[in-house]
């Protein structure tokens, strides 16, 4: 699936739930049942510091797509990874830097996020962008 | 002596933001540590400032730079008596603990500090009262030591004696710690430290808003106080000084306001308090100060010591019959802050689903960082009450709890 349809998806299933409660429960089994990044990937130079947690984040370039798996010390914010890991894993450089992410926006979240909180996410996905953007420069090189 | 449910309601509606719904639920304000609500009475005067007496103070001649000059000056007296200083002088307006803390640090530092003095701190400080004398001892090749704590959290007086020394030139520590609610034993604190001829400096931002202050009794050098945390208006607060002290440090600022005379070979500096005012004050926000000051006068700090009090003993009941939740500070002597740690949940989790049931609480280090590092916790959830909370609000805030650990397990 495109970017773009997985996207259409999150936000469709999202719109199924009526109340807060629904909707954070699934982003917390989400974040439950996230399959996390492997141990010795669990390192500094993986890590994305927010303010109140952390996530970490690792790429691998195989047979032209970019496949990423994550971590998060909190489990909303790993519901919320693995949405947005999700959208962008298995996905060529080149559509993943010509992405435009707008399904945090559309299913509500960022409004049930508080700034710095949604900002933390943001710069996951500016780092998924710069990982994009260095297998695309491997890519034309190979 | 505590308030009766009627005497809270009244005080209530003084309140209108409490008024607020947060995601469609009742707004329960428990983040009063970081900042507390305003009442009307103090918005009120600083739109009467602003409406009838708006004038730039201590320099016109006209009726409202009189009028202005009186009500800023108005304050100080408040304050002075709110922490029974023994001079006017003694009370200098800054923009808040931080400033206060920063200024000591600066002119105190300046003047007094030298290579290899030492500068003794608590495992317990707020960044306010660690960086700035990271600082100052950096550009000075002065020595910070650190007061250890117990798991409690409290200061091991034992370890405090021993690091003082006649090389100990300034103690600063907190009267009531923001992350953990321990009330510290400063009377006795300033009193080793005056010992062995040091000075010392009490961070009062958590303190002032709960305990009767009495900075001649208490014998503190410097006291540092933050309107907004005694329900006033941000950016304006105090350090208090000693008279004699003030007067023999250098100024902190310069600009207008704190000279006597200017030329452009020498200038001579005003006399106190204005020798610290550079520049024109928070002149609204310093009036209004006086409103908050009035406020809690009205109400008594006896009285809502007791009730926080209640607040507080009923809140840590409730939170203890959470299954796996540790309350982080547990001295002898608390203000109302109740900061806890639930097992196997994150606080920032946490956070997010009391939101979402229009609870506030408070998440993270607390600017704490040193001391969330000496306890082996990242952060905690803190709930902080004031006067106008309520236990039914405690007991909304136990429903989101039990709600939140349930969906988070
Ligand atoms: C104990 C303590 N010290 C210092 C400060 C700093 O106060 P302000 O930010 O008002 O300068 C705070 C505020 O959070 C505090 O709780």
């Amino acid at each position: 699936m495109s970017i773009e349809e997985i996207q259409e998806q999150i936000i469709d299933e999202m719109d199924l739930f009526e109340d807060w409660t629904d909707k954070y429960e699934y982003i917390i089994e989400l974040g439950k049942s996230l399959k996390t990044i492997a141990e010795d990937k669990k390192i500094d130079s993986n890590k994305i510091k927010g303010c109140q947690s952390n996530v970490w984040l690792d790429a691998n370039f195989t047979d032209g797509k970019v496949a990423f798996t994550a971590d998060s010390d909190a489990l909303i914010v790993k519901g919320l990874v693995s949405l947005v890991l999700k959208v962008f894993s298995n996905q060529t450089p080149q559509d993943i830097i010509n992405a435009n992410l707008d399904f945090i926006e559309k299913t509500g979240l960022s409004q049930h996020l508080a700034q710095t909180r949604s900002n933390g996410l943001l710069s996951m996905v500016k780092q998924i962008k710069f990982y994009a953007m260095a297998y695309s420069v491997q890519g034309t090189k190979s | 002596m505590p308030f009766t449910e009627i005497e809270i309601q009244k005080i209530r509606e003084d309140f209108p933001v409490l008024l607020e719904k947060v995601n469609g639920k009742p707004l329960v304000y428990f983040d009063n540590a970081a900042t507390t609500q305003k009442p009307k009475q103090v918005v009120a005067a600083i739109e009467s400032y602003y409406y009838s007496s708006n004038a730039n103070i201590h320099r016109g001649i006209h009726h409202l730079a009189e009028k202005a000059t009186a009500s800023f000056e108005a304050t100080r007296k408040a304050l002075k008596e709110f922490i029974n200083a023994a001079h006017e002088e003694e009370i200098i307006f800054t923009r808040g603990v931080t400033e206060g803390i920063n200024l000591v640090a600066n002119s105190f530092g300046k003047a007094f500090i030298h290579k290899g003095d030492e500068i003794i701190i608590s495992t317990m400080e707020h960044h306010s009262n660690i960086v700035p004398w990271q600082m100052l001892c950096e550009e000075k090749g002065a020595i910070l030591k650190v007061i250890p704590i117990t798991d409690a959290g409290e200061i091991i007086f034992e370890e405090y004696l021993k690091l003082l020394s006649p090389n100990t030139k300034l103690v600063a520590v907190v009267h009531a710690s923001n992350a953990l609610g321990t009330i510290n034993p400063v009377a006795e604190i300033i009193q080793h430290a005056h010992a062995v001829g040091a000075k010392v400096l009490i961070d009062g931002a958590q303190s002032a808003s709960h305990l009767e202050i009495d900075v001649q009794a208490m014998d503190c050098d410097f006291f540092a106080i933050s309107a907004h945390k005694l329900y006033g208006p941000t950016g304006v607060g105090i350090l208090y000084g000693k008279k004699a002290l003030l007067e023999a440090m250098p100024p902190y600022q310069g600009g207008g306001e704190m000279i006597k005379e200017v030329t452009f070979e020498k200038t001579t500096y005003n006399e106190l308090p204005y020798k610290f005012e550079a520049g024109t004050p928070n002149i609204a926000d310093v009036i209004a100060f006086k409103a908050a000051i009035d406020y809690i006068n009205k109400l008594g700090k006896k009285a809502i010591a007791a009730y926080e009090h209640e607040l507080l003993t009923y809140a840590t009941a409730q939170l203890l019959t959470i299954e796996g939740l540790k309350i982080i500070g547990t001295a002898q002597h608390k203000v109302s802050v109740a900061s806890f740690v639930i097992e196997g949940i994150h606080h920032q989790d946490l956070a997010i689903i009391l939101d979402q049931q229009g609870i506030a609480i408070r998440t993270g280090h607390h600017c704490t960082q040193p001391l969330m590092h000496r306890l082996g916790i990242l952060g905690t959830s803190r709930a902080s009450f004031s006067f106008y909370n309520t236990k039914a609000e405690i007991d909304a805030l136990m429903v989101a709890l039990n709600k939140a650990v349930k969906m988070l397990r």
